[in-house]
């Protein structure tokens, strides 16, 4: 089941006015969880709406379970399931009401009951969109996406701004998504997002996807290891560099969590700890770990923040 | 839940429920709106009451609610067909609800013709409240029924195209204020509640062709004069239709 593509793209162009958004983007999908990963502005959303059929490349081709979302949405809509990054609600709906709505215009919709129940959404009783919370809206527009029972489904940036139940929740219904046979891609921001739920990564840069492939292999890049821990921000890292072997670096990530990169053996998470010991730092949390999806992602998108 | 409850079993429903769940939706949204309410039952309530009972407008001879209800049926069809779907459909795209459905198994034909329904059953609830309200007034109609329904369903017709085609080119709050203003405009300089022979015989010329002037003169011609066919008017409606409907088929945009 893993070798019939669910989404082809091919040479991707789109362009709004002068500024090019998807330059010459291929991808292929497969059955099972497909997470695009990208900086802000990196061209997911257009790429995933052209899938949807809601923007007509400028050249290339696109297909989605084998047809064309634009000449041929008739057919594909059914068999799709949306969920876009906001809105998408009658702002007098209630959440029961307007999902009720979509399984209606589905043959075979999933029991409404029950996944208002699953996604925590019964609590909302005759609240209207406009006044339920934000987290409630994503919740909504995630069931409103899978009720139809498709065999696709798109979800653009799913747990953006989710409480961590909620985020939970919502991870704990991609699985099941995938243990039934559902395909999925989704947009995120969360490493921790792609690197829990998908089997397959594609990084988007540029408007061109720059690296794809499993966590695992997108991880194994990298011959050297990580260690971080966390202690009061602000620590002299300079001095933790003088007393680590000569091919180390240290650097302080965000304040008060640092990680030292190189070639993490015993002694080396000795002289780290005896360091903390000697500056009066408690590292209360340190960990050794392999390359994560984080730090490829930032090694090849770039560490500087972008406009 | 358990394990198969989201095996793909994807299938579009028949489109009559498709559009008849579509519309009754639409319809329990506008009716659940209370700026809506105030156009469409409130304010045209209101004027044939107080219109009807107290002599301030010269409606010339003859009982006044005989002359006003002809107009504030004219105006409950442009406060729903225009002002009311404007609105709506304005804020509909502006909050994806439009992009959203574009993507379910719903067409956009679909769509609009489950906006349509929406539209006529609304229109069908104010025809029977103004009706009864007038009645109680002591209103005596006269003419032809089939004219009477003819001129409401080009005047429906005309009025969408113009509503949709505020709604799929304008931002929504521009569609919030500009069909709000028209709805005013046109309530003044319509032959709604004041009669067109007020204004100077140039500006009645214009006023003339406007299609709420078209249709409260040919409501008019057949109720209280008892006119047969109003030939001219449903002609003035029916170019309004076909310009309007056309002009929002071509420039509507969906987000």
């Amino acid at each position: 089941m893993r070798n019939e593509p669910v989404l082809q793209v091919q040479a991707l162009v789109k362009r709004y006015g002068p500024k090019t958004a998807v330059d010459g983007l291929d991808l292929v999908a497969r059955a099972g969880v497909t997470a695009v990963l990208g900086p802000n502005g990196a061209g997911k959303t257009t790429t995933v709406e052209t899938c949807e059929g809601y923007r007509r490349p400028d050249s290339g081709t696109v297909r989605v379970l084998g047809l064309d979302p634009v000449r041929q949405s008739r057919e594909l809509r059914p068999r799709i399931g949306v969920m876009l990054q906001s809105g998408g609600v009658y702002s007098g709906a209630r959440a029961d009401e307007m999902l009720r709505h979509v399984a209606k215009l589905h043959a075979h919709p999933l029991d409404v009951d029950a996944l208002v129940e699953r996604l925590g959404l019964g609590s909302c009783g005759r609240t209207t969109y406009r006044r339920l919370s934000g987290g409630q809206q994503q919740r909504l527009a995630l069931a409103m996406a899978v009720v139809g029972r498709p065999e696709l489904v798109f979800l653009d940036e799913p747990t953006a701004g989710l409480d961590p139940q909620a985020r939970r929740a919502t991870w704990d219904l991609v699985r099941d998504l995938r243990a039934d046979g559902v395909s999925v891609i989704l947009t995120t921001h969360y490493m921790d997002e792609a690197e829990q739920l998908a089997d397959d990564v594609a990084i988007i840069d540029a408007g061109k996807v720059i690296a794809q492939g499993s966590p695992e292999e997108l991880c194994r890049g990298g011959a050297e290891n990580t260690l971080r821990f966390t202690g009061r921000p602000g620590l002299d890292v300079g001095s933790l560099l003088k007393a680590l072997p000569a091919d180390c670096a240290a650097a302080e990530l965000t304040p008060g969590s640092y990680r030292v990169v190189g070639k993490i053996d015993p002694q080396l998470l000795a002289t780290v700890t005896s360091w903390c010991a000697q500056h009066g730092v408690m590292p209360d949390r340190i960990s050794v770990e392999r390359h994560t999806l984080e730090d490829v992602f930032l090694e090849l998108t770039g560490k500087e923040l972008r406009a | 839940m358990t394990t198969g409850t989201h095996t793909p079993r994807p299938g579009a429903a028949p489109l009559p429920r498709m559009i008849a769940a579509q519309a009754a939706l639409e319809t329990k949204m506008l009716l659940r709106n209370g700026e809506q309410l105030l156009l469409t039952v409130i304010i045209p309530t209101l004027l044939l009451v107080l219109f009807s009972t107290v002599d301030i407008v010269d409606t010339g001879a003859g009982e006044a609610v005989d002359f006003l209800t002809p107009g504030i049926l004219a105006l409950a069809v442009m406060s729903t067909a225009f002002t009311g779907q404007a609105i709506a459909t304005g804020f509909e795209r502006r909050y994806g609800v439009l992009k959203r459905l574009a993507s379910s198994p719903l067409p956009r034909w679909g769509l609009m013709t489950a906006k349509t329904v929406s539209v006529l059953v609304t229109e069908v609830l104010q025809v029977i409240l103004v009706t009864v309200i007038a009645f109680a007034l002591g209103w005596s109609p006269h003419g032809s029924p089939l004219a009477v329904l003819l001129l409401l369903v080009l005047g429906t017709a005309a009025f969408s195209g113009l509503g949709l085609l505020m709604a799929g080119t304008l931002k929504a709050e521009a569609t919030l204020a500009a069909a709000n203003l028209v709805f005013l405009l046109l309530l003044v300089g319509g032959g709604v509640i004041v009669p067109l022979d007020k204004f100077p015989p140039a500006a009645q010329d214009v006023l003339g062709l406007l299609p709420i002037s078209a249709l409260s003169d040919g409501l008019r011609d057949v109720l209280q004069h008892g006119a047969g066919m109003p030939w001219g008017n449903l002609a003035i409606l029916a170019v309004w239709a076909v310009a309007g409907l056309a002009a929002a088929g071509r420039f509507f945009r969906w987000e």
